[in-house]
């Protein structure tokens, strides 16, 4: 197709920056309110260029105050404004949480369907990069767990855009996880109208022996695992959830029965993690079409560390995948 | 002196503030009926503090509030039929009985809602004010919270931000004395809470929350100067709850004498004196609408008791807004009545934000002085 061929290739935080800009310039009850996001460019540069395009108004520059501008900001959404919330990182947000779960998570329902809440939180999530225990978290299970709310973790540029683009426009809290380490990556994607529906998975990589479902970063680590399963003869395909709540139940029975084996690649903790939930879908509304029983692969049950080789073996990577694929495979070696 | 109001302003007070007390009586019997289960906050004693600020403010500028909740949408207008149905838990009351007595909400009346975490509500107010400055619009938001609140980090970091960005919204902390059962001085290093917002350069100001004019008065005042765009105000109302925390609390930690003295300052008998006084009232006039709000109460009761519980199909509406759903609009599904006043906010094309919360020059000046380069 002519079109993809000459997509621009964007790094992640170009992909979000359009897709801010975009939405701002086409709605202006969308206004950012964070920490660094005006006249700093941002804390990873995702708001760069929107102050001076946007001004003080509708860029703006918050206290390091979580739990304040969050507030504020669904106070703002409750009377028909648009915020989208910038956590410097998702470790931050804790603070913010009673905001986010208690009010505008149930908004809509304490007042039997008079309000709503379309409100926007994002930022960077997820482990790595030498930051110790309180910077280094993949916390998307915390929310994933409340009713009211929608949570996505785009892997891709493209859907970086198209999920931000989507969100914005959604009538309802949506919690954004961005990979913190993916920022930098690059990818093609689709210029001006290019919209993610929220609540479905993709196919990245079609595949016939084996799932491996996961989101976010980890997806970069399934793709490398998958390349190297092919070697072998092992056709893995390799499921994008995207959207953590509401879960795409379709998507996920459908590989599974195509495939008839699962390995599930979180970066969080393995208990109550989204993982966990994916395993019960499974199970209860699939279980004569597996094979082998569901197999996860997670962050351990630990603490991060600062050493490096402490970080290393704390996450997941192709390797733990690769094993993890053999095992339910019933290989050899596994 | 003679009094500056006219007898329809006293009397519309007085009627607010009579239906309060007899929905609350009414409520607190109706809770050891078994009726009302939960955590009922009854606002006994405290009705100076929801019916003078709301006279004095537009039927459209935006109010919320805490979980002692009932008292000012009763005040704003709402339908006594469909609060005490909410707190029935009835598919008639306001939030489908899904919210009961903390989470009054009637947006037609631009009631914002009652929230159930100590404080929480206070952040949710200042973003409605800055929605107001937004979109250019001169309407206040009303915040109402307790004592206790105030020791909560919601207050301060919200108020630096509503002081920073002159937001107009008018704080008022009803400070009955007791954060549940602590007295607000065993736990405070500050207890008069109008002096925090010195801290914030904020104008504070304590007012008797016991005198309903006085309420008045303070909250016209201050919502001249939210609408002039000087920034936000703090309301301190000294007042005090007749009843305990909740209809769980026998209130031990408080002696008799002190609950007997306080009695003596009932704001209802005071603004009754003050019409007397003036003449601009007669006994006639007052007992006439207390056997009309009698009566009010009575069918409400009535109403709530009669209605039908939630269908259980409600377990499943009102947590996500899903693609074309139209908001509900309680008087209108409950009651028939056809609601127009509902908020309408401007489009994004329409929209034109022209307020700065950093203007250019300032922001450029500054940086010259500490000889930044942008």
């Amino acid at each position: 197709m002519p079109s993809e061929l000459t997509m621009p290739e964007l790094m992640y935080r170009e992909a979000l920056n359009q897709a801010l800009a975009e939405e701002m310039e086409r709605d202006a009850n969308v206004f950012l309110i964070g920490e660094e996001v005006g006249r700093y460019n941002g804390a990873f540069k995702v708001s760069q260029g929107l102050l001076d395009k946007f001004g003080s108004a509708r860029i703006i520059d918050a206290p390091i105050s979580e739990l304040g501008f969050t507030g504020m900001s669904v106070g703002a959404a409750m009377v028909g404004l648009r915020p989208v919330v910038e956590m410097m990182t998702w470790n931050f947000a804790i603070l913010a949480m009673d905001q986010i779960v208690n009010n505008a998570a149930k908004l809509r329902h304490m007042s039997g369907g008079q309000l709503r809440c379309p409100i926007v939180f994002r930022g960077p999530g997820g482990a790595g990069g030498r930051l110790s225990s309180q910077h280094s978290q993949a916390l998307e299970a915390n929310y994933a767990h409340f009713p009211g709310l929608k949570v996505i973790a785009p892997a891709t540029p493209a859907d970086a855009k198209g999920m931000l683009k989507a969100a914005i426009r959604d009538e309802n809290p949506v919690i954004m996880f961005e990979g913190e380490r993916l920022y930098a990556i690059k990818g093609e994607v689709p210029e001006g109208e290019h919209v993610v529906p929220l609540g479905k998975a993709d196919v990245k990589r079609e595949g016939t022996d084996v799932t491996i479902i996961t989101w976010s970063r980890m997806y970069y680590f399934c793709m490398q695992a998958a390349e190297e399963l092919a070697k072998e003869g092992i056709s893995a395909e390799v499921l994008d959830l995207r959207t953590l709540r509401p879960l795409d139940e379709e998507a996920i029975l459908a590989s599974v029965r195509k495939t008839n084996r699962v390995v599930i690649v979180e970066e969080g903790w393995a208990l109550a993690g989204v993982g966990a939930s994916v395993v019960d879908i499974i199970q209860s509304k699939a279980f004569d079409d597996l094979d082998a029983p569901v197999a996860r692969v997670t962050g351990l049950d630990v603490n991060m560390s600062y050493a490096a080789n402490l970080e290393n073996a704390t996450q997941p990577d192709a390797p733990k995948i690769i094993d993890a694929v053999k095992k339910v495979l019933y290989r050899e070696g596994a | 002196m003679a009094s500056p109001y006219s007898k329809e302003q006293l009397l519309t007070m007085y009627r607010k503030m009579y239906l309060i007390r007899r929905f609350e009586e009414r409520a607190g019997q109706q809770y050891t009926l078994g009726k009302i289960a939960g955590f009922c906050h009854l606002y006994i004693g405290q009705e100076a503090v929801a019916v003078g600020p709301i006279e004095a403010i537009r039927p459209d500028d935006y109010m919320l509030s805490a979980y002692r909740d009932h008292g000012q949408p009763l005040a704003r207008g709402s339908d006594a039929g469909m609060v005490m149905a909410e707190l029935f838990g009835r598919g008639t009351g306001y939030s489908k009985g899904k919210g009961g007595s903390m989470h009054i909400f009637d947006i037609e009346h631009h009631f914002y809602g009652g929230y159930g975490i100590v404080g929480g509500q206070i952040p949710l107010a200042a973003g409605m004010a800055f929605a107001s400055r937004y979109r250019n619009e001169d309407r206040v938001t009303v915040c109402y919270f307790g004592d206790a609140a105030a020791n909560q980090g919601s207050f301060h970091e919200t108020f630096n931000m509503a002081a920073k960005w002159k937001l107009p919204v008018i704080y008022i902390c009803e400070n009955n004395r007791y954060g549940m059962g602590t007295a607000i001085a065993r736990t405070s290093a500050v207890p008069e809470i109008h002096k925090r917002a010195a801290a914030y350069g904020m104008r504070g100001e304590p007012v008797d929350g016991m005198d309903c004019l006085k309420m008045y008065e303070a909250v016209k005042d201050a919502a001249a100067y939210c609408r002039a765009g000087k920034g936000p105000v703090l309301l301190e109302a000294n007042t005090y709850r007749f009843r305990g925390h909740s209809m769980a609390d026998p209130a031990t930690y408080r002696s008799k004498t002190e609950v007997e003295e306080e009695r003596k300052n009932d704001p209802i008998p005071k603004l009754r004196d003050h019409a007397l006084k003036n003449k601009l009232g007669q006994d006639s006039d007052f007992e006439a609408i207390e056997e009309e709000v009698k009566a009010q109460v009575d069918a409400a009761v009535k109403f709530a008791d009669e209605s039908p519980e939630p269908s259980l199909e409600e377990l499943w509406r009102d947590t996500i807004v899903e693609e074309g759903e139209q908001d509900v609009r309680p008087r209108e599904r409950v009651l028939g009545v056809k609601v127009t006043n509902w908020p309408k906010y401007p489009s994004g094309q329409e929209l034109k934000v022209t307020w700065d919360l950093e203007p250019r020059e300032q922001a450029e000046a500054a940086d010259k002085k500490a000889g930044l380069s942008r």
